[in-house]
């Protein structure tokens, strides 16, 4: 970018003239957004911090006015009574985990094996199908989950996990196309190499490229289960005993009991419920947010 | 998004190709893509005809379908009910998703002028999309939003309050229990998980060559110029993804609604939080009338095809697309 301008003495004093005005200038705005910005994190964290402060509370506590941030006695024994029977938190969180690692792992498996497929071998018609599997990623979830119930009612699958795991075994059309994505921009020397030294397709996808896609099958295996941990109408439909609860039916059906008033129980059942999304996220931020860059850019 | 297109000129058009080599790929490739093939058959295609089928027929799972023709179709049309639940949804959709764009690019216009600190803003602001759309988010909303006990009341009364700090007198709305302030609620609880757009804006963001910004300069343009003469357009595609989404995903909002009117008596205030789906749910598992939530299904999915085609038409006009203009600078 040459720009034009004679490189006078004057020039150049006005220029300095202008970059310092700039410069204070810029630490105005840094300052104005960094303001805005911490105004905007007290906001985001204030329905969070009531909901742990109110986990802690007794029950005289909760009503009051003026409100309480700080309990007299954190009531620490709330969460037991919230993870013991008749709650029973622990066992829907059992079932949650359960339902959420198993359908992760239906998906990851059959989407990696799907999108290899999309974005690694050649074949004819292969862009006309899968401009069908980007179709079914916009096709809402409740105009087939009529005809999956009666299906799955058909052969008594209700009140089990198989309807929720079942079908994840059979690719998820967002984790395909993330997947493919990834692996399109592996070289294709892999391949080659791999069928030189007598490996088939399955055996090159098994040890080369699944290996070298950890990070990505990382990012999609956390979006996977963060969805099913969190799924409430699938087990809504399909689980019907208490036994089978998972975490959301049970907050869910938690107000009924207590008449919706026992708000520190309440609140120290979903801070169970959101503490290992939360944990998770700590743990792994990299993938999490690898993972929503990817989606919104990419799509 | 591009989906390649075939290189090599072919005489007849074949499954199977003529070669050795790439016959044994295309059958590999067969192979691979089996589980989607399979799903796709028996988990989306099967169900979608049989949907359309159950729509024209009066069925109750324990009986056997009755074909009635259109009658649900027209039964829906007559409905009071349904029609309040595609005006309320739409009421959300037009509430919640505007502002959280506007929300989710302001902050990442913010966050992208050297602020310090970037990453802990970043992490705290993803946190609510985390648990967004979970029936702890519901629950919690559902308490803090509380007319008498939540803190949001409280925190009203104990400012501005009769008994308050200025004593005004103001009291705050009931929130998620009044007919007119019920939907705002719902477009709040959705606008505190705006991080996740957020971050997709701030990733876009980055990603505009700072030599436009460069050139600008030259050119005299300000601050607020640059960014809609500059930004805009180079983050427009982003934008009308979010937007897409954000649109497909406020019309089928149901956990909130579903959690918060507690089950037994869906859609209250006076069916003010009635979404779409809610009352598809109610109409399928509570009245057990299948063949008009299957009606419900399938008009959602025309909607949606709808939405979609006018939005990515309204795309071609204004979205700016780099590649389109290759060379043009």
């Amino acid at each position: 970018m040459a720009t034009s301008t004679p490189t006078t003495p004057a020039s150049t004093l006005a220029r300095s003239r202008t970059r310092s005005s700039r410069h204070s200038r810029d630490l105005v705005i840094t300052i104005i957004a960094t303001t805005i910005c911490i105004l905007g994190m007290i906001v985001v964290l204030f329905p969070l911090a009531w909901m742990i402060s109110t986990s802690l509370k007794t029950r005289a506590e909760v009503p009051k006015f003026p409100p309480i941030w700080i309990p007299a006695i954190p009531q620490w024994d709330n969460y037991r009574v919230a993870l013991s029977p008749p709650n029973n938190f622990a066992v829907y969180f059992k079932n949650t985990m359960f339902y959420a690692v198993g359908a992760m792992l239906g998906e990851l498996i059959s989407s990696s094996l799907v999108a290899y497929g999309f974005a690694r071998l050649r074949a004819p018609g292969k862009n006309t199908i899968f401009v069908l599997v980007l179709a079914t990623m916009m096709l809402p979830g409740w105009v087939t989950l009529i005809p999956q119930y009666i299906m799955f009612s058909k052969v008594g699958w209700i009140d089990t996990f198989y309807p929720l795991i079942v079908p994840k075994f059979f690719g998820s059309a967002y984790l395909i196309f993330l997947l493919r994505q990834f692996y399109r921009s592996l070289p294709k020397d892999y391949e080659e190499a791999g069928l030189i030294d007598g490996a088939n397709f399955l055996g090159i996808w098994w040890r080369i490229i699944l290996p070298l896609s950890l990070p990505a099958l990382g990012a999609v295996a956390i979006m996977s289960f963060m969805f099913h941990y969190s799924d409430f109408s699938g087990p809504l439909i399909y689980i019907t005993s208490q036994t089978n609860w998972t975490m959301s039916l049970g907050l869910q059906q938690f107000r009924a009991p207590f008449g919706g008033t026992a708000f520190n129980l309440l609140m120290a059942a979903s801070v169970t419920s959101i503490l290992p999304p939360v944990v998770l996220f700590f743990l792994a931020q990299r993938y999490f947010i690898q993972g929503i860059v990817v989606s919104g850019v990419k799509g | 998004m591009a989906v390649q297109t075939a290189a090599r000129p072919r005489e007849r058009f074949s499954l199977i190709p003529k070669g050795k080599l790439a016959r044994s790929e295309a059958l590999w490739f067969w192979f691979f893509i089996m589980p989607w093939v399979i799903g796709f058959l028996v988990f989306t295609l099967y169900p979608i005809v049989a949907s359309f089928y159950y729509s024209l027929t009066r069925y109750n799972i324990s009986s056997d379908p009755v074909f009635i023709g259109f009658d649900n179709y027209v039964s829906l049309a007559n409905d009071r009910v349904f029609w309040k639940s595609i005006q309320v949804t739409t009421y959300y959709t037009l509430l919640s998703v505007p502002t959280g764009i506007a929300l989710g690019l302001l902050l990442a216009v913010l966050l992208n002028q050297k602020v310090p600190l970037l990453g802990v803003f970043r992490t705290i602001y993803y946190l609510p999309t985390l648990l967004a759309g979970s029936v702890a988010v519901a629950v919690l909303f559902s308490w803090i939003m509380n007319p008498t006990f939540g803190i949001i009341n409280l925190s009203i009364r104990s400012l501005v309050g009769p008994d308050g700090f200025i004593p005004l007198g103001i009291t705050g709305p009931r929130w998620l229990q009044d007919e007119n302030w019920v939907m705002p609620s719902y477009a709040i609880m959705a606008l505190w998980a705006f991080g996740g757009t957020m971050l997709i804006y701030l990733s876009a963001l980055q990603g505009v060559p700072t030599a436009l910004y460069e050139a600008a300069e030259i050119d005299g343009a300000s601050r607020i110029q640059q960014f809609f003469n500059v930004t805009l357009p180079m983050i427009s595609p982003v934008i009308l993804f979010t937007f897409i989404t954000g649109v497909i995903g406020a019309f089928q909002q149901f956990t909130a609604a579903y959690v918060i009117a507690g089950g037994s008596t869906l859609g209250t205030p006076n069916y003010a939080s009635m979404f779409y789906n809610l009352y598809l749910f109610v109409n399928a598992f509570t009245r057990y009338r299948l063949g008009v939530a299957s009606a419900q299904a399938w008009i959602l999915l025309v909607i949606i095809l709808l939405l979609t085609m006018l939005m990515f038409w309204v795309s071609r006009r204004y979205v700016h697309y780099e590649s389109d203009e290759q060379g043009g600078i």
